[in-house]
């Protein structure tokens, strides 16, 4: 609706106007709601439909919606109107059985004006609903319309209305109605008329929001009082709105920084604690992304009942399958080159092209569509922010993941054998851990977070043999940028990245926001060759 | 200062993570002295080297050399090239080059990387290293790998490049780790004839090879220094019997 | 002094270079009946590895001889690729589809009036020439003096080379940097008024290339042969002992990683006289460890070694992606794997691996200890 220029709506309402003076001066009646209807015109259809649902008429709710369902048809000649059932017609105005000669009638053409005016028609009726939901839907869809012929009803619906909620929806929508008819610019009006409608836009300029700042931008004509409260109304719209678009790139942030701190943490494992290097981590990454689809194939043909929860199902089995992995790399590849992290390096990398080419050759080379289930779409409204559950969720589960690792490695005879060996191999090996067992072991723990990071990366992006490419680079500049062996500096370091990416993002674009973000990064390094946290003393550095 | 110095450390301290690695350590060298620093494990001694060499800065302190110049304020390389050379605890040679090539690198003399490029070995040079070679017994094993050498040679390579750099004053720590009793003997006397044209200090553990040197004697215990003088007055004082042999 | 066991039969891999460039370039004259005619397509295939050659042997003076694994060469490789791309693209002329003399044809195309300031003196070929070694220079410079003053090292000075072509293959890839964006230059037609089509052409190009190919082997000899050379092995080594020394060796790294640069400009604008187009893919992360690859394959810290790891990998993978395309990345991963596993110092090792075992007393292999000695304790 707000793309009908405004001067549009203003012939639109002149001409009901003028309908109604036309006929208030041959019949010195009642004017005729109906009458627009049998117009040939569509503005003049769709001006009418508004003023028909605001009269009050009985069958007016009947005949809107016949004309929305293209059954209201109209004498060529007259303004007798009729709605079809079927082969029968009924007349519009008394609802009895009717006659009429079909070559003598035309069908009631709508177009797409008319159709939005009889939908803000229609939904009008709802004001006088019992149910106080379908009141505020109502409501809503009177100031998605604010078409000032509603303006009658609107204040019906105001004098009886109860409840709070609807109550203030049904102010906001009534000033926006208002502050849509016609303006008085120039003319001394009265000033009651001013005070209403300045009233009207501080009402608005309260409601906030992009439609809202659509209706005062539309605003013209207006006597000076008004045209200035409304400059003044838009200028708080729009820092409430930039100060909303800020939190939302916040947000979105946050939750790439939590993909980030998925993808790094595995990484903080392998690179931190172990000194190794695996660019095949992000292939391992897909392949996590690669078994939650296979776990949700496997559940939706044997036991489709489960499959709205099959996502929970993939966290461990991606987690285990993701894990021998890691055992299996160490075990066959990673164990031979201890000591040499440049060789580890490059071995890394030739496994990462086998496992893509073996995904592809498995698995297809497009995109493969994980489902999301129902209970993590859609999104939830706060204010002006738009937060989509998918991406809430990712951030739940990385704060957990990482909440588990560190269990891991504090509280398990596990993490503190890692440490250990972390510290001192010679001396670990000594007091009796069995060095290797914990290599694989912690390499396998580190890919198996990767795998957790498929899953959720699953959720919201493309899930191809390439994922992994895309997520290698910034997951070792987070744990680069974090500092070694401190899974803090990981959360750190991610939490930072994702941000300056977002909030950079609008000022700068996509793709310069990024390149801003790895010279700041690489410009950052010198500063901090060993990252934010770095671990210090006289051994790590010399 | 009125007495003449060669390297004035005062009141330095160190510490990594609250750990205090030197505690307001404060110790005076004069020309041409030879001293040697001894103390238990974590007394502090490498990181007191690491201090003067400027691979450590100081919390808190001064490090002066010739009285004048703070070498707190300097990097490595600046360091050396002051005159101030270090032989490491585990021997460092560049084990890729032959013992030839490592003496070459240390020869006072080119150090800008165009110069090094655009070098040429003079006769003079030559017969530098040819010295060098004689000195520390490595004749015989001039072309072969550095990683070849026994451990003991490694250490002699290692004072042989410390020669070739010509310092004013040596830094040996350790020097006689991993020695035969003849090859300790052989290097206290080394030591001392180096000693009759440069200062040094020495860094050992070795209490007989610290008597065969017969010089001052500094004992530093957690960061600070416990006791100086000769090796049977430090010897005999309580404080550094306790720190030796009590608890 | 003795040349140190890296650097013999560099003179004669310098030799063969030019002496079968020569031949092959003869042959292809031939007339196309005889039998040992060689034909176009195997000229500029060879000229193409030749040109990559440069690229391995830049990788190997800083990675085999000074120990920086570089992730991010592609990057000076493909600028020196767009300097001679923008000649190459003036030089087209009023040739182009909208026949404009002022401004190559995607300016056009986004309706761009002037020419920018940074495309002036590219129609002059010693000057874009020189564009190719100046710019990857610079940048390698003001990388490099940052980077090796702040002692960034090992595997975090690859990731942030990695992170630099990525930089810069993602601004490579805006249309408003003025580079042709996601197209990049192409359709060229001339050289110095030579047709670019001409097998003629392709024959003095591969020559051109060789002697290019020899001329860096030559160059890089000397520069390692004397005290330099063993200054680097020492920095490469035991980087923190030179310091002790009285050495800067971030100053020995940044000559060496500037040469590196340059010698990788050199070969990434023969690179794009050869193959017609250079794109921002050109930057792609995966191009540079590529490199390292061949460099693996050859053998680091031989010269001789990388020009041959350069030259065979990139004739199997020609082979293998024009006979078996889906098995190449196979074979690639595999390479990487085995030849980290089981060839460290790659195929010159095979034929030089007795004697310097020999002489070391130990393993060929880098140890453990040797190669970080910087990180480890």
């Amino acid at each position: 609706m707000p793309d009908i220029p405004a001067w549009l709506r203003r012939v639109a309402a002149g001409l009901v106007v003028a309908c109604c003076l036309l006929g208030a001066s041959a019949s010195a009646q009642v004017p005729d709601p109906f009458a627009g209807l049998s117009q040939t015109s569509f503005n003049a259809v769709a001006a009418s439909v508004t003023t028909l649902a605001a009269s009050g008429a009985p069958r007016a709710q009947a005949v809107i919606t016949a004309l929305g369902e293209r059954r209201l048809y109209a004498a060529r000649t007259g303004d007798a109107l009729y709605i079809r059932n079927g082969s029968d017609y009924v007349d519009a105005r008394s609802g009895a059985p009717a006659r009429p000669d079909p070559d003598t009638i035309r069908s009631v053409r709508v177009n797409n004006r008319i159709r939005e005016a009889v939908a803000g028609a229609l939904a009008l009726f709802g004001l006088t609903s019992s149910d106080p939901a379908i009141r505020l839907r109502s409501a809503d869809a009177a100031y998605d319309s604010h078409d000032p012929a509603a303006l009658p009803v609107l204040d019906r619906a105001l004098a009886h209305e109860a409840d709070a909620g609807v109550v203030h929806r049904l102010r906001e929508a009534r000033a926006a109605a208002l502050l849509s008819a016609p303006g008085q610019a120039g003319k001394p009006g009265d000033a009651g008329a001013v005070q209403e409608r300045i009233d009207a836009v501080r009402i608005l300029a309260a409601s906030g929001g992009l439609p809202a700042r659509a209706i005062l931008a539309g605003l013209h004509d207006q006597p000076a009082a008004v045209q200035a409260a409304v400059a003044q109304a838009l200028s708080s719209i729009d820092l409430r709105l930039r100060l909303w678009s800020v939190a939302q790139d916040l947000f979105y942030g946050l939750s790439l920084g939590s993909v980030l701190l998925l993808a790094a943490m595995g990484l903080a494992i392998t690179f931190g604690v172990m000194g190794v290097i695996n660019m095949a981590h992000g292939e391992v990454m897909m392949i996590g992304a690669y078994t939650t689809w296979m776990v949700q194939q496997a559940v939706a043909a044997a036991m489709p009942a489960l499959a709205p929860v099959s996502i929970l199902l993939a966290i461990p089995a991606a987690f285990l399958v993701c894990g021998a992995i890691g055992v299996a790399i160490e075990r066959g590849l990673i164990r031979f080159l201890y000591g040499r992290p440049l060789e580890t390096l490059l071995a890394t990398w030739g496994l990462s092209l086998v496992l893509q080419q073996a995904i592809r050759s498995l698995f297809g080379p497009t995109n493969i569509s994980v489902v999301t289930p129902g209970w993590l779409s859609g999104s939830l409204h706060w204010g002006g922010l738009v937060i989509t559950l998918n991406r809430l969720a990712i951030m739940i589960f990385a704060v957990l993941v990482m909440g588990a690792l560190s269990l891991v490695l504090r509280r398990t005879s596990l993490g503190l054998e890692m440490r250990a060996v972390t510290q001192n191999r010679r001396m670990a090996a000594l007091m009796g851990i069995r060095t290797p067992r914990v290599d694989a072991l912690t390499f396998g723990l580190g890919s198996g977070v990767a795998g957790l990071a498929g899953v959720a990366i699953s959720q919201i992006d493309n899930v191809s043999p390439n994922l992994g490419q895309g997520y290698i680079i910034d997951s070792f500049m987070v744990v680069v940028f974090g500092g070694v062996g401190n899974l803090w500096g990981t959360l750190a370091g991610a939490t930072t990245l994702g941000i300056a990416n977002k909030i950079l993002e609008p000022v700068a674009g996509a793709v310069l926001g990024k390149i801003v973000v790895l010279v700041l990064l690489i410009l950052f390094i010198q500063r901090r060759p060993r990252g934010m946290f770095p671990l210090k003393g006289r051994g790590v550095e010399s | 200062m009125s007495t003449p110095s060669l390297l004035y450390l005062d009141n330095v301290t160190v510490s990594f993570d609250g750990f205090r690695a030197l505690n307001e350590l404060s110790l005076l060298l004069v020309p041409g002295e030879m001293r040697a620093i001894i103390g238990p494990n974590g007394a502090g001694k490498t990181t007191m080297m690491d201090v003067i060499t400027g691979k450590t800065r100081p919390d808190k302190g001064d490090v002066l050399f010739h009285n004048t110049i703070d070498l707190t304020r300097l990097d490595e390389p600046s360091i050396a090239r002051l005159g101030i050379g270090r032989k490491f605890q585990k021997p460092t040679v560049f084990e890729q080059l032959s013992v030839r090539d490592n003496l070459l690198l240390s020869l006072a003399g080119h150090r800008r990387p165009f110069g090094v490029l655009f070098a040429r070995q003079t006769g003079e040079e030559r017969d530098r290293i040819e010295g060098i070679l004689r000195t520390t017994r490595l004749g015989q094993h001039a072309d072969r790998l550095a990683g070849a050498l026994s451990h003991g040679q490694k250490q002699w390579l290692e004072i042989g490049m410390l020669l070739g750099q010509e310092p004013e004053l040596l830094l040996v720590d350790e020097p006689v780790a991993g020695m035969t009793d003849a090859e300790t003997a052989q290097t206290a006397d080394l030591l001392r004839d180096i000693n009759r044209t440069r200062s040094v200090v020495v860094v050992e553990h070795d209490m007989e090879f610290v008597r065969a040197l017969g010089v001052g004697v500094t004992v530093l215990h957690e960061g600070s220094v416990l006791a100086e003088g000769s090796l049977d007055d430090v010897s005999r004082d309580p404080s550094v019997i306790e720190v030796y042999l009590g608890r | 002094m003795r040349l140190p066991a890296y650097l013999p039969g560099t003179v004669v891999t310098a030799a063969i270079v030019v002496a079968g460039a020569l031949l092959m370039a003869l042959l292809n004259l031939l007339p196309a009946s005889f039998p040992l005619h060689v034909p176009d397509f195997a000229v500029s295939l060879t000229a193409k590895y030749l040109s990559y050659a440069l690229l391995a042997l830049a990788v190997d003076l800083v990675w085999g001889f000074a120990g920086i694994l570089t992730l991010g060469h592609a990057a000076f490789f493909a600028l020196g690729g767009y300097a001679m791309g923008m000649y190459l693209m003036r030089e087209i002329g009023t040739r182009g589809v909208y026949a404009n003399a002022d401004l190559p044809d995607f300016m056009v195309f986004l309706s761009w009036t002037h020419l920018p300031w940074y495309w002036y003196g590219f129609s002059f070929f010693p000057f874009a020439l020189l564009m190719a070694l100046l710019v990857p220079g610079a940048l390698a410079a003001g990388f490099g003096a940052l980077t090796f003053r702040s002692r960034v090292s090992g595997v975090y000075l690859s990731i942030i080379t990695q992170a630099l072509t990525y930089a810069l293959m993602l601004a490579f890839f805006r249309n408003d940097m003025g580079f042709g964006g996601n197209n990049g230059l192409t359709d060229f037609k001339d050289i110095l008024g030579a047709d670019l089509h001409a097998p003629l052409t392709h024959a003095v190009l591969l020559l051109v290339t060789a002697l290019s190919v020899a001329g860096a082997l030559l160059l890089t000899r000397a520069v390692l042969a004397g005290r330099f050379g063993r200054l680097l092995t020492a920095v490469r080594d035991a980087e923190n002992r030179t310091r002790f020394l009285g050495y800067r060796p971030e100053h020995a790294k940044l000559l060496v990683w500037v040469l590196s640069a340059l010698i990788a400009g050199l070969g990434g604008a023969l690179y794009v006289i050869q193959v017609g187009i250079i794109n921002p893919g050109e930057f792609a992360p995966g191009n540079s460890i590529e490199a390292v690859i061949w460099v693996a394959v050859g053998g680091r810290g031989t010269l001789s070694g990388a020009v041959l790891g350069a030259v065979l990998v990139n004739l199997g993978k020609t082979l293998f992606t024009g006979l078996l395309p889906e098995l190449w990345l196979y074979a690639l991963g595999a390479l990487f794997i085995l030849t980290t596993l089981f060839l460290p110092r790659g195929l010159m090792g095979l034929r030089r691996a007795p004697e310097a075992a020999a002489i070391a007393g130990e393993p060929a292999p880098v140890t453990p200890e040797m190669a970080v000695p910087e990180d480890a304790s």
